[in-house]
């Protein structure tokens, strides 16, 4: 008979991080195919393409095999869905290196980087390239299953074509050429909430469906696999500080309501600022951490340069995750006071 | 809304707990509704003097000497240690260095057990427990060798013995059986409550509170109703409910569910104004006392998996695990037998280690979902999920990483190592598999070195 011997406890918890981080997959999945549904053959190319420049620069720049692990997949997805669909692929594969190799590699891997590497890759893409990160193209148009959108093909280390004629000429209703949060910013047109919510405007390839955001975030909240306190705190914090400048005066600063549905807060807030490597594990951390971006998101979206001000907020986040953590150590069972 | 839906509602409300913890799966039912049976006496029981947190015993015997059961077979060694009783009646064989749970060796009375002997008990000291004083009672719980029965095998007297400096208003009394797969302690509520009512009786005599509580966790509503209508006429005893959640019967996490008071870090519960003893241990204080018998058996659960018979028994101490297993049907195969419950009971090294005072269960684990050596470990990926389980509310996350860069000064000055009372929780829910506790207790261990 053979004993087997091992340190208490000797019962383990089913879930491991390939379990977490799978799901994390399947909870991206529709959001992908939704975004493949609004922009066509250039989304799915788009996907694609940063999943196997992730999924190669992860293999390549480790000694061991650690794509098992599903977490440079989830970099991948994400990333894909944070750029405009009409983004060049050679440009896709610089943001899927610079992802993992600057963004996780870099500092050591898995559970070592500071910053969400997909928002790494997302932040060197949007100053090296930023007239493409910025230009949109209209969703649902005609023959998006038969054609690719002029830029999706671009040759290496060359401009991408303008696309303003093009759209024109594929767009069912007038088509601007520009996000629901840059019309009302640079335009001052504001696009219905619920078209925001179900996903029917223009943006990054999966920013647009808030709504299937919010079901995978659901699943993956339900399941324990992702902190719900972050996004909680995130919206609160960006929907109070929207409502407050939205009350003070309506004509400029636009509704809660907008602000919340549009851009890529909602992606940012359940599927990035979550990413548990760089957030905060201490409960107050988490709510300062999850307020922090959600303040930030506002401001610099109604008083910076930009349209979009989640990415930006997010890494600032992460950055001071180690500080906030610092700060909001749990009282010990025992100990006095706090 | 139906009135047991708003009773139950209320229930939800109130149900007394700590914060944080875990919620491994019971795996009681196996063994919660089968009454404690009697295991026959083993034709060789091993008896180590240290079965207890102090000195050990000295022993009071010479090889080939005949002894007949209930005889103190060693003395209390100081104040600090308590006598072992003769489990049966038999010739001691020798006193030599024997294998023990903790993974030692450790000087043990071995003893032939004479086969044809009826096993009764022979050797009484009775006193007479209405006369006795605060310290004789004490003094009586030390001569019948009675430590925690609960896992702890902390002596009684110590523990229900008030430090001169400090005011006690209450006993805890102990029955949550948090650890998974363990029955033994609700079989006791439910078949022994005399026993147990008259030794809290005599702990509160003892410890000289004047107010008894005794806490059971959620899932065993049936001990609770059954005390509770024992103890109905008792004002001074009450039964409590708490949550079933691990480690609901660690003494602070109990207390602080029942009382809301938070022992003091580095404390003991007498600090504020508690005394907390196991429903075993009382038990065995309630019978044994007013027989004036020593300690000689205890209740042990052996379940898991190809256990045939699986249950509760009543057991001589030191009859080996191997016995017990023969006895038990157990079907063989390659294992892992556990001494006590699966979150902090030590995994045995070999099939000769007895049963002693401390042991309450005989675990045998072969599930694929347990072998957590050959689970794959990754880096710590930050998800917080040890920091939302730790009863201590400590960082096992910083904790691991200070652990794994051999900063263990650090762990101890700036993380507050030395609160953890390697309770499993971190690691248990660890995704990334990391043995936080393996590296705590090491730690620990490194900095005691250092210190001494
Ligand atoms: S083993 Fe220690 S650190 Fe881990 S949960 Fe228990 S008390 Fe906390
Ligand atoms: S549970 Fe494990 S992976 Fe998660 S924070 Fe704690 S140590 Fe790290």
């Amino acid at each position: 008979m053979s004993l087997e011997l091992r340190t208490t406890p000797h019962l383990h918890a089913p879930d491991d991080v390939v379990l977490i981080m799978r799901n994390v997959v399947f909870a991206l999945l529709p959001i992908c195919a939704w975004s493949i549904w609004q922009f066509g053959l250039s989304a799915l190319a788009l996907i694609l393409t940063t999943l196997a420049s992730c999924l190669i620069t992860e293999r390549q720049f480790n000694k061991t095999n650690t794509l098992g692990d599903w977490s440079a997949a989830i970099t991948g997805l994400l990333l894909a869905l944070t750029l405009p669909p009409a983004f060049p692929l050679w440009m896709a594969a610089v943001a899927g290196f610079t992802a993992m190799a600057l963004g996780k590699l870099l500092f050591g891997g898995l559970g070592m980087n500071v910053f969400n590497p997909a928002l790494v890759g997302r932040a060197f893409v949007q100053a090296a390239f930023p007239v493409a990160i910025t230009t949109w193209t209209p969703s649902l148009f005609e023959g998006r299953f038969s054609q690719f959108i002029p830029g999706t093909f671009t040759v290496p280390f060359t401009i991408p074509p303008e696309v303003a004629e093009w759209n024109s000429r594929v767009a069912i209703d007038a088509f601007t050429g520009a996000t629901p949060l840059g019309l009302h910013k640079f335009e001052g047109i504001s696009t219905p909430v619920l078209d925001l919510f179900l996903g029917n405007a223009a943006g990054s390839a999966g920013e647009t469906s808030a709504l299937l955001i919010l079901l995978g975030g659901l699943y993956l909240a339900a399941r324990k696999f992702l902190d719900w306190r972050i996004p909680l705190f995130i919206l609160l914090g960006a929907g109070l500080t929207a409502g407050a400048f939205h009350l003070a005066d309506p004509q400029q600063y636009p509704s809660a309501g907008f602000m919340l549905f549009s851009g890529g807060l909602m992606l940012g807030a359940w599927f990035m600022a979550t990413d548990m490597v760089g957030s905060p594990v201490t409960p107050w951390g988490v709510a300062i951490y999850g307020l922090l971006i959600g303040v930030l998101t506002i401001i610099i979206r109604l008083f910076g340069g930009l349209s979009e001000g989640v990415m930006y907020a997010i890494l600032l986040g992460n950055a001071a995750t180690p500080l906030i953590e610092q700060f909001t150590q749990p009282r010990v069972f025992g100990e006095k006071g706090s | 809304m139906a009135d047991w839906c708003r009773v139950n509602i209320m229930k939800l409300f109130r149900r007394r707990s700590f914060s944080h913890g875990v919620h491994p799966p019971a795996h009681k039912d196996g063994t919660a509704q089968i009454p404690i049976r009697r295991l026959p006496f083993a034709p060789q029981l091993i008896l180590p003097l240290g079965q207890h947190i102090g000195a050990p015993a000295q022993a009071l015997v010479k090889k080939g000497q005949d002894v007949v059961r209930g005889q103190p077979l060693a003395a209390a060694a100081g104040a600090m240690s308590v006598p072992l009783h003769a489990p049966a009646t038999g010739r001691i064989r020798e006193i030599k260095s024997m294998l023990t749970s903790r993974g030692s060796r450790e000087p043990a009375i071995v003893l032939d057990v004479y086969e044809a002997s009826t096993q009764e008990v022979l050797w009484r000291e009775k006193r007479n427990l209405e006369e006795l004083d605060q310290d004789q009672l004490l003094q009586a719980i030390q001569d019948a060798g009675l430590v925690g029965l609960g896992g702890a095998a902390f002596p009684s007297h110590i523990k229900l013995r008030v430090p001169e400096d400090k005011k006690v208003d209450t006993l805890i009394i102990n029955g949550c059986e948090c650890e998974p797969y363990l029955t033994c302690d609700h079989r006791i509520m439910l078949e022994y409550p005399d026993d147990l009512i008259r030794g809290i009786q005599l702990a509160m005599r003892a410890s000289g509170t004047r107010r008894a509580i005794i806490g059971i966790e959620d899932n065993k509503m049936d001990a609770v109703k059954l005390l509770a209508e024992r103890l109905r006429k008792a004002s001074d005893i009450q039964v409590e409910a708490v949550e079933t959640k691990y480690p609901q019967g660690s003494e602070k996490m109990l207390i602080k569910s029942l009382l809301n008071r938070e022992v003091p870090a580095g404390g003991i519960p007498a600090d504020i104004g508690v005394v907390v003893n196991n429903v075993g241990t009382l038990a065995a204080l309630g019978r044994l006392l007013p027989r004036g018998e020593g300690l000689m058996e205890r209740v042990i659960t052996v379940t898991g998996s190809g256990v045939r018979r699986q249950g509760n028994y009543l057991v001589p101490l030191g009859t080996p695990i191997g016995f017990i297993l023969e006895q038990a049907g157990y079907e063989g195969g390659p294992n892992e037998f556990i001494l006590g419950g699966p979150m902090m009971g030590p995994a045995v090294s070999s099939l000769e280690v007895p049963i002693t005072k401390g042991s309450s269960g005989l675990l045998v684990l072969n599930e694929p979902s347990i072998r957590a050596e050959s689970r794959h470990r990754w880096p710590c990926i930050k998800c917080g999920r040890c920091v939302s389980a730790c009863p201590m509310h400590l960082n096992p996350a910083l904790l691991g990483q200070l652990a794994l860069a051999g900063e263990y000064e650090e762990m101890a000055h700036d993380a507050h190592l030395n609160h953890c009372f390697e309770c499993g929780c971190c690691s248990y829910v660890c995704p990334s598999n990391i043995p936080l506790v393996q590296l705590f207790r090491a730690a620990k261990a490194i900095n005691r070195e250092k210190a001494a």
